[in-house]
Order: structure tokens, then C-alpha cells, then sequence
């Protein structure tokens, strides 16, 4: 790929002066929100676990005459309710004997215990391997049977989970857009580099070039500049993303558990210059056999 | 050696019209063959559409009407992926030289054989003997812009020669040269003319042309070609 002969002056013109710079701003950019990704796929990981398993769900007595039978249907609602989310393995409604059987070691007499106002009980085992909303769950049980509610904690940690995901994607996105405005800065500065080095590239066509043998020399002068501003993006990046980890280390609570960067995490963000230069490359190329296609 | 069967027409002009973008035909009704292995000047008035013609003919533009066969390919229904193997069969001399300023003579004659992939070894071989053999061997590493006209004149005729090819193409190749260089190079056409490449060469020259007065002639006039001998 290097020290390939190359007949067109591309050495030393504007766009070496510009592109690294650009370059080296964009991985620096990138790998920051690469590194964020990573951090928040590990909480969503940790905070998973504490969401899976099995839960409770409670449903508040109804006080009056009929109070049992309607509470006896409100969780005959609920359980059917819950029955029918994707991800529920299996419901099952404690009944009253069982809560106050629960209750005896500390209440004492079963007869004092039989007349309280006790809540009832509903357990709910979970797929492990399926990411349930719970704030969505939530808010269903609360609209359909009222008198219902969720494990608190759960549905907070599960709406944090949402979130960190949907910040993650913004990241995804953020990176993603890096590339595109990347992408488009190498086809200006290709296309500039053509134009001033026009009556060259008409000789080497003349003379029976191939497109690619032209596209060749641009490609690979734009990958030496898009790797050079990446190595340069990425030896900014890393002091910044240790400075972040080693800081949220001294503020670690047990809410933070971990905010640094895997080790899968580091790797991605080690490549990130080789992909800033496969993507500078690549586009140099696409440019130029785009613009030599309409030379007769 | 390539084969070239003698007697077929190595360039065919039928109806061919072109004008520049929206301007008056330059060129109108060209109507010519050459045979494969012939030798002719091509002459006319200043702004008679020499220079024009010859770009036709090494696919450097389009017609605007008729068609242009070449190396028995109509160019019209030639893929453009193919054009390339059929540019470098042709070797052109340009009106005003279009040497590349940033390399040495040498690079710049090695142009054709490094675009067709050829080893360094024979480049570094074959291209110090063709310059040695027009008079610039003193000036392999030179710039074109340290060169005389003359001497540019001559890198770029070893350029267009280097590769051997089977159309010649040449526009003012002798304008810059005195008379004693402008033999010498005809003498080096003839040879490669010999070898079996075809040889076009636009001039002005009127002494040139009655000195090697065996040669065809193709003579441009109000827009159409008259071929003589
Ligand atoms: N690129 C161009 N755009 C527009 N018109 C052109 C272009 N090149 C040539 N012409 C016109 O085409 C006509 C023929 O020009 P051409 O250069 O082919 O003549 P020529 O015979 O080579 O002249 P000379 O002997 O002076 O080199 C001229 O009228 C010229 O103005
Ligand atoms: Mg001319």
C-alpha cells in the first residue's frame, strides 16, 4: 500500500495540510462516544441482572362488604394480564392462606392474621434471557386493574436500562454521522485535488490508464492522511478517557459501579484509525471513478 | 511483435462531424481509411482542424455525428473498460508536448510501460536507450522545464514511441527542431513506420512534406478531408 510509485503531485498540496486535522477531530470524537457505549452496555448488563429473575407484584385489599370478591378478581386480572406479557415464564397468585402462612412466624395466631387487610401477592418468574420493560408493565397493570404496583427499585433500574440504551444509539448514531461528515470532507478534498491536477490526469487517461490506476494514487494518499490524523485523534483520546475513568473511580458509589471502558471497548477504539483510513481510502476511490467516468 | 495483417484498415472515419459544445462544425463529413502499416502527413491551414482530427483519432473526444473505427472497434459500441486497452496502442505526440513538469525526462517516458504494469528493470533499460537515441541522454534526470522547446519536443516523441505502438499520432512534432533534428526525428518514424506501426503526423511544414514526398497525404479543408499520395 505504501511507497507505491505515484506519477500525480499529491504530496504537499492543501489537502495534506487540512485532512489529519479533520481526521484526527473526528476519532477523537468518535472514540469518546465509542468508549460511552461500551460503559453503558456494561451498566445495562449489571442492571439487567438485578431486573431478572423473578418479582413481585402487589395487589391493595378492597375494605368493605364485598371487598374480597373484588380483590379476588383484581388479581384474576392481573395474573392474566401478566400471563400475556412476552417474557413472563410463569405467574402465580399467592393465595390468602399462603400470605398468612408467610406472615405467621412474625404475626403470630393465624386468627388475628385472617382478618387484617393484607395485601395480595402475585409472583412472576421471567425469562432470563428476555429483556422485559418493566416500566411498561407498570404502567399497564396500573391502567387495567387499579389498586396494582411493581417492585419499585425494578422499575426505576428498568427505566434507567431504557435510558442508557436508547443514549447508547445516540452514540451509534453520533459515530455514524462522524463517518458521513468525514466521508464527505475526502470527496471535497478529492475532487479539489482532481481538479487541480486535471491536465495530468487527462495525460495518464490518454495514454491508457486504467480509472483505478489514477483512483489508486488518490486512494492511497488518502489513506496515509487518514491515518496519520487518526493515530494523532487516538493519542488525544486515550489521556481523555483515562482522565474520565479514573475520575468516576473516586466517585464510585454503589450506583456507578464501573465507568471505564472494557477491554472489547479499548480494542474498538484502538482500530478506530485504521477505519477512519479504510474509510478515507475508500471514498477517494469511489470519487474518482465516479468523476473519470464522464472523460470520453 | 504483435500480428498486424497488412491491408486492414487500422482507422476508419465515415460521415464523422464534430463541433465544440454549442459552436459551428470544426470537422465536417470525414470520410477516410488507413490502411494498417501506412505512413501519411496530415496537412492544412492553421485552424483547419489537424489538431482536432487527431484528437478524434486517439479517443481523446467524441464525434458528434458519424462513426470512428478503430483497431476494427466501433468506438460507439466499445465498452468504456475496453478503451483503455485500445489507447495503448496508440502513441501521441501533443501539440504542446504535455509533459508532466513534477518528474524527470525519464519518468515521463516511462509513463506508458508503468500504466500497462511493465517491469522496473525493462523501463530502466529500454527508456535511457530511447532517449540516448534522440539526442537527450545527457538529460535523463532533467526537468521538462529546464529543457529547450526542442529537447521537450523530443521527450515527448520518446513517450509516445516507447510502447510501440501500432498508431502513430503525431501534431507538429517538428515545429520546434531545426531542420537537421526534424530529419533525424522523421528518420525515427519511418523506422517505426517500418516495424509496422502506422504513422500520422499533422504538419505545416511544406519542405518536410516535399522531402519525404513518397508518403500520403491527407489535406484538411473547409471541414473535409482530401486524401492524396
Ligand atoms: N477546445 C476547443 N474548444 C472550442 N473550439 C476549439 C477547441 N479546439 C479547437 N477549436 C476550434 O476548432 C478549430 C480547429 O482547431 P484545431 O486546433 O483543430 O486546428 P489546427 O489545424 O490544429 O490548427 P494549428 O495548425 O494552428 O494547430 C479552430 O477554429 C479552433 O478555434
Ligand atoms: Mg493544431
Amino acid at each position: 500500500m505504501f511507497g507505491r510509485r505515484s506519477e500525480l503531485p499529491l504530496k504537499g498540496d492543501a489537502t495534506s495540510k487540512f485532512l489529519p486535522w479533520l481526521v484526527a477531530l473526528m476519532v477523537y470524537l468518535s472514540a469518546v462516544a465509542v468508549a460511552a457505549v461500551f460503559v453503558l452496555n456494561g451498566l445495562i448488563d449489571r442492571w439487567d441482572r438485578d431486573v431478572a429473575g423473578t418479582l413481585t407484584v402487589q395487589v391493595m385489599p378492597v375494605p368493605g362488604e364485598s371487598g374480597d370478591a373484588l380483590t379476588e378478581e383484581r388479581v384474576r386480572q392481573a395474573v392474566e394480564l401478566i400471563r400475556r406479557t412476552h417474557g413472563v415464564e410463569a405467574v402465580r397468585a399467592l393465595d390468602k392462606r399462603q400470605i398468612t402462612a408467610l406472615l405467621e412466624p412474625w404475626l403470630g395466631s393465624a386468627d388475628v392474621v385472617k382478618d387484617l387487610p393484607l395485601p395480595r401477592l402475585i409472583d412472576v418468574s421471567v425469562d432470563p434471557g428476555v429483556r422485559l420493560d418493566l416500566g411498561l408493565l407498570a404502567e399497564r397493570l396500573g391502567k387495567a386493574v387499579p389498586g396494582v404496583s411493581l417492585d419499585d427499585h425494578r422499575v426505576w433500574l428498568s427505566r434507567l436500562i431504557n435510558l442508557s440504551r436508547t443514549t447508547g444509539w445516540v452514540a451509534i448514531a453520533i459515530v455514524v454521522l462522524i463517518g458521513c461528515v468525514t466521508s464527505a470532507t475526502v470527496i471535497y478534498a478529492t475532487r479539489t485535488g482532481m481538479a487541480v491536477n486535471r491536465g495530468i490526469i487527462e495525460v495518464l487517461h490518454l495514454i491508457g490508464a486504467r480509472d483505478d490506476y489514477i483512483a489508486r494514487q488518490f486512494a492511497d494518499r488518502a489513506f496515509a492522511l487518514g491515518f496519520a490524523g487518526g493515530v494523532l485523534g487516538l493519542a488525544l483520546a486515550v489521556p481523555t478517557l483515562t482522565m474520565i475513568g479514573w475520575a468516576a473511580r473516586r466517585v464510585e458509589g454503589g450506583f456507578l459501579p464501573q465507568l471505564t471502558v472494557s477491554l472489547p471497548g479499548w480494542v474498538v477504539v484502538a482500530l478506530l484509525p485504521l477505519a477512519a483510513a479504510l474509510l478515507a481510502m475508500l471514498t477517494a476511490r469511489l470519487t474518482v471513478h465516479g468523476t473519470l467516468a464522464r472523460m470520453p | 511483435m504483435r500480428h498486424r495483417p497488412r491491408g486492414e484498415h487500422i482507422i476508419r472515419f465515415d460521415g464523422v462531424g464534430l463541433r465544440y459544445g454549442l459552436g459551428p462544425e470544426v470537422l465536417q463529413d470525414i470520410n477516410f481509411a488507413l490502411p494498417s502499416g501506412s505512413f501519411h502527413f496530415l496537412t492544412g491551414a492553421s485552424g483547419a482542424g489537424k489538431s482536432s482530427l487527431l484528437r478524434l483519432m486517439y479517443l481523446g473526444l467524441r464525434p458528434s455525428r458519424g462513426r470512428v473505427m478503430l483497431f476494427d472497434k466501433d468506438i460507439a459500441l466499445t465498452k468504456r473498460y475496453e478503451l483503455p486497452a485500445l489507447r495503448r496502442r496508440i502513441g501521441v505526440v501533443f501539440q504542446d508536448f504535455r509533459l508532466l513538469d513534477h518528474l524527470s525526462a525519464l519518468d515521463n517516458v516511462a509513463l506508458p510501460l508503468r500504466v500497462r504494469g511493465v517491469r522496473e528493470s525493462e523501463v530502466h533499460k529500454h527508456v535511457p536507450e530511447l532517449l540516448g537515441w534522440v539526442g537527450l541522454a545527457e538529460h535523463l534526470n532533467a526537468r521538462p522545464s529546464t529543457l529547450s522547446g526542442g529537447q521537450k519536443q523530443r521527450v515527448a516523441i520518446a513517450r509516445a514511441v516507447i510502447g510501440r505502438p501500432d498508431l502513430l499520432l503525431a501534431d507538429e512534432p517538428t515545429g520546434n527542431v531545426d531542420d537537421h533534428i526534424a530529419m533525424r526525428l522523421l528518420y525515427l518514424f519511418e523506422e517505426l513506420n517500418k516495424l509496422g506501426t502506422t504513422v500520422v503526423i499533422a504538419t505545416h511544414n511544406e519542405h518536410l512534406v516535399g522531402r519525404f514526398a513518397h508518403h500520403s497525404r491527407l489535406h484538411l479543408e473547409h471541414g473535409t478531408v482530401r486524401q492524396g499520395s
